[in-house]
């Protein structure tokens, strides 16, 4: 019973505190919209560019609260212009992509990084590196509300074209739609998630928002709309979990929110009925005895 | 199924449904075709044969405008590739090794995927939309499989799949990557009925196959491709061995060499690793 009211009073306590409620707020929205967005980074295998275009739009998000500006903006732009740097490099010299891609990204976090050291500002601009999502402004939360609505709402309405896309593009092409464009779409709604789960975990850490949560599903099912149901879920419970634990360890919330999060990745792994590593042991341990044992009736091995 | 009535001029016999003239394209400074011409009137089933790099592949991009071309020009149904792929009016059934197996999609899920260019921006399926998709399936034996996630089917079914998407897109011109590798016997029979079925209906099927046995069955014209055409007609005159050995490279490899020496190639083997 005294274990039960601990366990209560571990989730209700913080909760007597305001800035408790808005963290859990942009964790939750942030948490809702990497996960959308991480069914179709995994499936087209993205991560790499997930990486580079996460961190290569820190000096966008600098400058814009330099211009005060929404953070989206700066981000939009660095994105696109990372990843169209990215393809110049990439056909204008012998290096191969992958190269390509980890010079241009940690070279424009690199000018993210000196321009967030030298510029002087009244709040720690060290909060867009690391997250501060206990300390979160009424500016930030609306950005963060609006940043994360206009990225669902397209995604609800071009879902069909994305998955389409990540299928197979050939046909996408051959049916009259722009490969392209939708790819341009979908870079463009990860420079604004970026924007959205910053504030929740830190520039640093977004890329495992938006790549963990896909993972962690894909091994859990074989049906997309449940995969993105999946993902949601695994995303929120790891963001609400890990403010908590942010909160009463007094540690950094990306970190506690992105390590909850391997966490259920590392249990899918192992433990994922189908795909898991366990169910794939038993399966052929089943099979083998079954070898043994049988060898007679044939045709009743296991498709 | 009625045969493709959103295409008058598929009637017009005058007009070829594929009509592809001194086809010439280079990735960087490979020449990958070089002067391919190729012309099919409509209801041809066409074997595209030709040994691995011999740019089978490149001419189903060229033909789709994938690709940007050197020099040459594209018509289907004579159409601009770009017009003619915004009236859906062709298919590209892949190669399996090109599509991903393990993919969270069902198949009524891709056969609706060959729907969207008739659909509104959100691709929200009407009830036209099911009914084709239900139909295609039916054509191609697949209904019973239709919830089935697509790397969950075997190889010859998963062709079928991609073949339903071309039908209930309503294609009138077809372009099959490959489709009997990797597919057993009876599987075979099932797609040589599903593709003698569309022929019937007019439609025009361009088949890259590495299947010489099966050529003579059902197509009605077989291309030699070695970067440009080497033989075009009826597949007995083309799929002869002195032909065959030329254009897989048992001799010097090169668009030249019509009289190339006679090898061992035979009909009905693949003396060609894939």
């Amino acid at each position: 019973m005294d274990a039960l009211n601990a366990l209560a009073e571990w989730f209700t306590v913080p909760l007597q505190f305001d800035f408790m409620w808005r963290a859990m707020l942009v964790s939750v929205v942030a948490g809702t919209v990497c996960a959308v967005l991480s069914c179709w980074m995994t499936l087209i295998g993205w991560s790499l560019l997930g990486d580079a275009v996460s961190h290569a739009v820190l000096p966008g998000v600098v400058l814009s609260y330099m211009l005060g500006l929404p953070f989206a903006v700066g981000a939009l732009v660095f994105g696109a212009g990372s990843v169209a740097l990215i393809g110049v490099v990439n056909r204008t010299s012998r290096v191969k992509e992958d190269a390509v891609i980890g010079v241009v990204f940690t070279a424009m976090f690199a000018v993210g990084v000196l321009l967030v050291s030298k510029i002087p500002s009244q709040t720690d601009l060290m909060h867009i590196l690391f997250g501060n999502v206990l300390g979160v402004s009424d500016g930030d939360i609306v950005q963060v509300l609006a940043a994360g609505a206009v990225v669902l709402a397209v995604v609800l309405a071009k879902h069909r074209d994305l998955t389409l896309y990540a299928f197979d593009r050939v046909h996408a092409h051959a049916i009259g739609l722009s490969p392209r464009r939708l790819e341009a779409l979908l870079l463009g709604l990860l420079a604004v998630t970026v924007v959205v789960a910053l504030q929740a975990v830190g520039i640093i850490l977004v890329v495992a928002m938006v790549i963990v949560p896909g993972a962690t599903a894909y091994l859990l099912t074989d049906r997309f709309e449940r995969m993105l149901a999946i993902a949601v879920a695994v995303s929120v419970t790891a963001s609400v979990l890990g403010t908590y634990l942010s909160f009463h360890l007094d540690a950094a919330t990306g970190g506690a929110v992105v390590a909850v999060q391997a966490l259920a990745f590392a249990l899918a792994y192992l433990f994922a009925p189908h795909h898991g590593v366990a169910a794939g042991a038993l399966r052929r341990a089943r099979q083998a005895r079954a070898a043994r044992a049988g060898r007679a009736p044939a045709g009743t091995a296991v498709p | 199924m009625t045969a493709p009535a959103r295409t008058p001029e598929a009637a017009d016999v005058r007009t070829p449904a594929i009509d592809a003239r001194g086809l010439t394209v280079r990735y960087g400074d490979v020449l990958a075709l070089d002067g391919a011409d190729l012309a099919l009137d409509p209801g041809t089933v066409c074997a595209l044969l030709g040994a691995n790099g011999s740019g089978k592949s490149t001419l189903f991009s060229a033909l789709i405008g994938l690709v940007p071309l050197a020099a040459g020009q594209v018509r289907l149904h004579g159409r601009t590739p770009d017009r003619a792929r915004k009236e859906g009016l062709v298919a590209y059934v892949p190669q399996s090794e090109r599509i991903d197996q393990a993919f969270p999609v069902r198949v009524a899920d891709v056969v609706m995927m060959g729907r969207y260019g008739h659909m509104g921006p959100t691709r929200r399926p009407r009830r036209a939309d099911r009914d084709a998709v239900d139909a295609a399936l039916e054509r191609t034996g697949l209904t019973g499989l239709a919830h089935r996630q697509i790397g969950a089917l075997s190889g010859g079914q998963r062709k079928r799949a991609f073949v339903a998407r071309g039908i209930a897109q309503g294609a009138d011109v077809f372009l099959l990557d490959e489709p009997f590798a990797g597919v057993d016997k009876g599987s075979e029979a099932t797609i040589t009925d599903v593709l003698g079925a569309m022929r019937a209906e007019g439609r025009t099927l361009l088949v890259s196959t590495h299947d010489l046995a099966g050529v003579g069955g059902f197509c009605d014209r077989a291309v030699l491709l070695q970067r440009r055409v080497l033989a075009d007609g009826p597949p007995e005159e083309v799929l002869t061995p002195e032909r065959l050995a030329g254009a897989f490279g048992l001799g010097p490899a090169g668009p030249a060499a019509p009289a190339a020496p006679t090898g061992g190639a035979q009909e009905g083997e693949s003396p060609w690793t894939r």
